[in-house]
């Protein structure tokens, strides 16, 4: 229990620290961001994103730094990330909110996929090293090398312009409205399919690599040697005694990459056009629209932190080592 | 374990074999194949990084008629829809690259050592606050910060990308430099030196740090990739400055100017070969690393084809052996598991 609330405590502290670099990135830039802006946008915005601006980058000159803060963090809690430039008078919250389902459903389920594929391909590479399979290593590392974003233009020239059968942009059929029928879901997952083989593609290869090094590791092992010497069929001593062992490293390095992943498939809905986060922030980047772009980090930050957090969680419950040295 | 670890092994040999297995030693990353075509690869992308510009047939940003025009004699990669020669952009391109990768490596590396040497080093409080520290960079999504600090300074050219790179990515190597140097802390030739009354300067540089080198040129290497993929990935958004030219830069104009769609292969193709082709030369060399560092992966990497020669499946029990020569100590160096017994044997003849 109490190896739980010290990675709570872990994560809370964390989160804070994400919140408070976002309320102080602006103000360590050089010059005034603010007069450039009102100015860059003139006539275009109205008192109000005037008002979201100063709380934002915390320069209302008739507050000091510690009382912007704090009413930076009291809009945070109620949910107030200010006003979008892009989408104006809409909140940042609404469209991030928005935004986000596509995001989990497009980011969460591929890189489950790629991790589950990965580790079991990375068993089977490891446990028959020396044969054939080890000639698909310099395959899977070429792959871990390549940016997600090439893959992806790549896809999309392949399967969208050159042999049109999969959408080149989009979430959803444009004909249909987001709706819980069977033609949006049907639509929704077809446009789907190209991101989201990308992002397994792409971060498949990582898993294999490593799984295979921890079995080639563990394999050596005694007791799997015992095992091996017991009589035990092979299936049992490759999935019982070593992959099972093997699998903890991977496991805990899924919590640590999650942040790696998620950034990268935020650049592989900005190459698909895919109406989630990264998309958002992409074009928050486009038209400097910095409440947007910054409420973007936040969410992405935070989801990660809870997407690590259960992984944490899940790892403890796998590995009681962790639990006692806590 | 190698003969070389073996101190039975090197106190009767002739001083002439004992230069002889060092050579072989310092030479050691060279023979192994990976990290070999890892170097010749790099050392090529090096060399372009250098001489690219003043080898370029054309100026990258010249603007000429012959707009789209398929790779050809003149254009050797083909030209953008302005007519600019793609193949002159990327030779050109070739130095920002190489250089961000390099300026990001080594700083975050610098990071990486000293917080990651000293949270090991120093223990207690300060190791609890360092190590904090550096699972809060780890966790916070990389790419997303990097961006919005990139996107909210204006006009970020190479170098201030290559800071911002290494201000967030020097977390991972110090959690591995720490665990390293906590193992290394306690081992009997560290407690020796202090016993010695040697001062903690010399412990930190001449006891721990030399048997920590490869594992920070891994962690160099990994954030060179990691960097690489970054600015490339950030010229692509169009964040950076997209007037300097990098492999990045020509993707970002390839996309916004619907290259996809003209079906104008030549302008997206080779740049992230290119990007492919510096990522799998370090990851090579790492490979190469890490080979060298664990004697297991090295054991199976290099007995793999002398077992597919001899028709072994290699599985498991596979206690790493040494292949080198003649072993001086039978029954010490050619360790064997009961089930393999035979065809451990048989290697090792």
């Amino acid at each position: 229990m109490k190896y739980f609330l010290r990675r709570l405590g872990f994560y809370l502290f964390t989160a804070w620290a994400a919140v408070t670099l976002n309320f102080f990135i602006p103000r360590m830039l050089p010059g005034d961001p603010v007069q450039s802006l009102i100015n860059k946008f003139q006539g275009r915005l109205n008192t109000d994103a005037v008002e979201s601006l100063y709380v934002l980058f915390g320069l209302d000159e008739n507050r000091t730094l510690w009382e912007d803060y704090v009413a930076y963090l009291n809009n945070l809690f109620h949910g107030d990330l200010g006003i979008s430039f892009t989408y104006f008078p809409t909140p940042v919250s609404q469209i991030l909110t928005q935004s986000l389902p596509w995001t989990i459903a497009l980011v969460g389920l591929s890189t489950i996929i790629g991790f589950l594929l990965g580790t079991l391909a990375g068993v089977g590479l490891g446990w028959r090293r020396g044969t054939w399979a080890d000639n698909l290593l310099p395959i899977a590392n070429f792959f871990s090398a390549i940016p997600y974003f090439w893959l992806g233009i790549i896809a999309i020239a392949l399967f969208a312009v050159t042999w049109p059968v999969f959408p080149a942009a989009g979430g959803y059929d444009p004909g249909t409205l987001p709706g819980w029928n069977m033609e949006f879901i049907g639509g929704a997952i077809y446009h789907g399919i190209l991101p989201a083989l990308t992002i397994i593609i792409s971060s498949i290869s990582g898993w294999i690599l490593g799984m295979r090094n921890m079995m080639v590791t563990v394999s050596s092992e005694d007791y799997v040697t015992v095992a091996q010497a017991k009589g035990i069929p092979e299936r049992k001593v490759m999935f019982g005694y070593a992959a099972r062992n093997a699998v903890l490293p991977s496991i805990s390095g899924f919590a640590l990459s999650l942040g790696f992943i998620v950034g990268g498939t935020l650049v592989a809905e900005m190459v698909f056009s895919y109406p989630g986060i990264g998309y958002m922030l992409f074009q928050a980047i486009g038209s400097k629209d910095y409440p947007l772009m910054q409420g973007a980090f936040l969410v992405v930050t935070i989801s990660v932190l809870v997407a690590s957090m259960l992984a944490d969680f899940v790892y403890a419950f796998l590995d009681p080592r962790t639990r006692v040295e806590g | 374990m190698s003969v070389q670890a073996d101190p039975i092994g090197l106190t009767d040999v002739a001083p002439a074999e004992k230069a002889a297995a060092k050579g072989k030693r310092s030479l050691g990353i060279l023979q192994n194949r990976k990290a070999l075509i890892g170097l010749i690869m790099l050392a090529f992308f090096l060399v372009l990084a250098v001489i690219g510009p003043w080898i370029a047939p054309h100026d990258p940003n010249a603007v000429t008629q012959d707009s789209l025009q398929p790779p050809s004699a003149d254009h050797w990669l083909g030209t953008t829809n302005t007519g600019q020669d793609i193949f002159s952009q990327l030779l050109v391109g070739t130095r920002g690259v190489m250089l961000v990768g390099l300026l990001a490596g080594v700083l975050a590396t610098a990071i990486s050592v000293i917080v990651g040497v000293t949270a090991g080093f120093i223990g207690g409080l300060g190791d609890e606050l360092l190590s904090l520290l550096a699972n809060v960079f780890l966790i916070i999504p990389a790419l997303p910060l990097i961006i919005i600090v990139a996107a909210l300074v204006p006009s970020a050219g190479g170098v201030t990308i290559a800071l911002i790179i290494a201000l967030t990515g020097w977390a991972w190597g110090s959690r591995v430099l720490r665990a390293q140097t906590l193992s290394i802390r306690g081992r009997d030739f560290v407690e020796a030196a202090r016993a010695n009354g040697e001062p903690m300067w010399r412990i930190i540089f001449f006891e721990i740090m030399p048997n920590l080198t490869a594992i920070i040129a891994s962690g160099f290497i990994g954030t060179a990739i990691f960097a690489i993929l970054s600015e490339v990935t950030l010229a692509f958004i169009g964040v950076t400055s997209i007037s300097e030219w990098n492999w990045g830069t020509i993707l970002f104009w390839a996309q916004s100017s619907q290259a996809l769609v003209l079906g104008a292969w030549w302008w997206f193709v080779p740049a992230g070969l290119c990007i492919a082709a510096v990522g799998t030369s370090l990851t090579l060399i790492n490979f190469g690393i890490d080979e060298f560092v664990n004697p297991r992966l090295r054991n199976t990497a290099a007995s793999a084809a002398l077992l597919r020669k001899k028709k072994i499946r290699a599985r498991i029990g596979f206690t790493p052996v040494y292949h080198g020569g003649e072993p001086q100590h039978p029954k010490t160096t050619v360790a064997r598991s009961g089930a393999n017994a035979e065809t451990a044997e048989e290697v090792t003849a």
